[in-house]
């Protein structure tokens, strides 16, 4: 059993790394990764609202929205799956705010240190990209958890690889035209292609 | 209520403030979905319509939105578009739709749509807002199109699925270049975008943190050792 949920959380880590394979979450990940401290904090984040917002989705998917899934409720017949996108958003941009507000209230230091980041998440495409591929490969709830905590933290794992790498790259000699925007978009290029090499891999 | 301001929310995005190149909006759905034009097209006239129908309803109760939950109200917004676009595609292009698989969905998330949004619909009248969400979808499309283009051509040797230049494979003589057809690819392709344009506008070359000194040359080093 404990092999199958090491099984899940390798392939969404490295083979299907959400930033890199999947490619989501892209503006924030290149837009925050200058510096390793802020790509840290961030990532902190994405990992904490993927391990919440994920298994959340995934029980209002099985007990609400699934086709026939209010058949415990007596209601048969039912198939709500057109509002999917709309409650997934939904349950994240609420347990962003929730999150933030019971952070400052009981831990303010990791509030002060998440703060910024975490208005941002809401509109991180990584965390509402987990959630319908988790739909997608059809999870248990426990599998669920997993790969919400898999998904953030290949993601984290990801930009504060970025991070690195480009606060390396400060003290080269860049053409004109490629400097900032451009490398970063020719260094996630070659990063994304190295994580091809996972590919084909199985546990 | 110069037509010189209307023309210009339209034309601006296309290069001089393309959400892609400089503004780092929508970055996501540029990769995943470049590799065929049929497909690349399909996304872009549905990002183009979500965006400047979006801007348009925001706008049109921007005075009403409490500014506390004005996030939410936006999400709505969109996401009830996306859901319209999403529907209509199931019905009426299925093979499309199952190729486009959750991107559809993740247009809600595309920050070209929130970050237009909150930066101009909240402010601008209606009219000016559709257009400027009609702009900034051209400039989306563009570089989508672009990227689309080269990958196809260059990696399948087709356009739109037709033959343009033939495979060895198929007893022509063009070697398909399969690395194109990769997603990574089309990071590196929208990198050499932003060198063309960076190029053609200097203006949008990023300032440097530090300036570095200047390269010494062997000259330099011998002169110096003969003065020690």
């Amino acid at each position: 059993m404990f092999e199958h949920y090491l099984n899940i959380f390798i392939t969404t880590v490295f083979i299907e790394n959400i930033a890199l394979s999947l490619f989501l979450g892209m503006c924030t990940f290149i837009a925050i990764s200058k510096k390793i401290d802020a790509a840290f904090g961030l990532g902190v984040a994405v990992i904490v609202v993927c391990l919440i917002t994920v298994p959340l989705n995934n029980l209002i998917y099985n007990y609400i929205l699934r086709e026939d899934a209010l058949t415990w409720a007596g209601i048969e017949g039912t198939n709500l799956e057109f509002v999917e996108l709309i409650s997934y958003i939904g349950v994240i941009a609420a347990s962003v705010q929730i999150l933030e507000m019971f952070l400052d209230k009981y831990v303010p230091a990791l509030y002060n240190a998440l703060g910024q980041f975490l208005p941002l998440i809401t509109v991180n495409c990584a965390i509402l990209g987990a959630s319908l591929f988790m739909v997608e490969k059809d999870l248990l709830f426990v599998e669920s958890v997993v790969y919400g905590f898999g998904a953030g933290f290949g993601w984290a794992m990801a930009i504060v690889v970025l991070a690195g790498i480009r606060e390396k790259l400060k003290y080269s000699d860049i053409p004109e035209g490629l400097k900032g925007l451009g490398t970063t978009f020719i260094i996630v290029g070659l990063m994304s292609f190295g994580f091809m090499s996972f590919g084909g891999i199985s546990l | 209520m110069n037509l010189k301001k209307y023309q210009e929310v339209i034309i601006k995005p296309l290069i001089d403030e393309n959400p892609i190149t400089l503004q780092i909006l929508g970055i996501c759905s540029a990769l995943a979905v470049t590799n065929n034009l049929t497909v690349t097209m399909v996304m872009c006239v549905a990002v183009i319509s979500v965006l400047s129908f979006s801007n348009l309803f925001i706008s049109l109760i921007r005075n009403y939105i409490p500014s506390s939950i004005r996030i939410i109200v936006q999400m709505t917004i969109i996401a009830s578009l996306v859901i319209v676009v999403d529907e209509l595609l199931k019905a009426y292009d299925y093979e499309t739709s199952k190729k486009l698989s959750v991107f559809v969905g993740l247009i809600i998330t595309n920050c070209i749509v929130m970050g237009r949004a909150e930066a101009f619909a909240m402010k601008e009248r209606p009219l000016l807002s559709f257009l400027d969400g009609l702009g900034n979808g051209l400039g989306y499309s563009i570089i989508l199109i672009g990227v689309a283009t080269i990958r196809e051509l260059f990696g399948a040797g087709t356009l739109f699925g037709y033959e343009i230049l033939p495979l060895v494979s198929n007893g022509g003589w063009y070697m398909g270049n399969n690395l194109l057809l990769l997603p990574p690819s089309s990071f590196i392709i929208i990198g050499l975008f932003i060198w063309l344009i960076r190029s053609i506008r200097p203006n949008q070359v990023e300032e440097d943190d530090f300036n570095l000194s200047k390269h010494s040359t062997a000259s330099d080093l011998t002169k110096r050792e003969l003065n020690v």
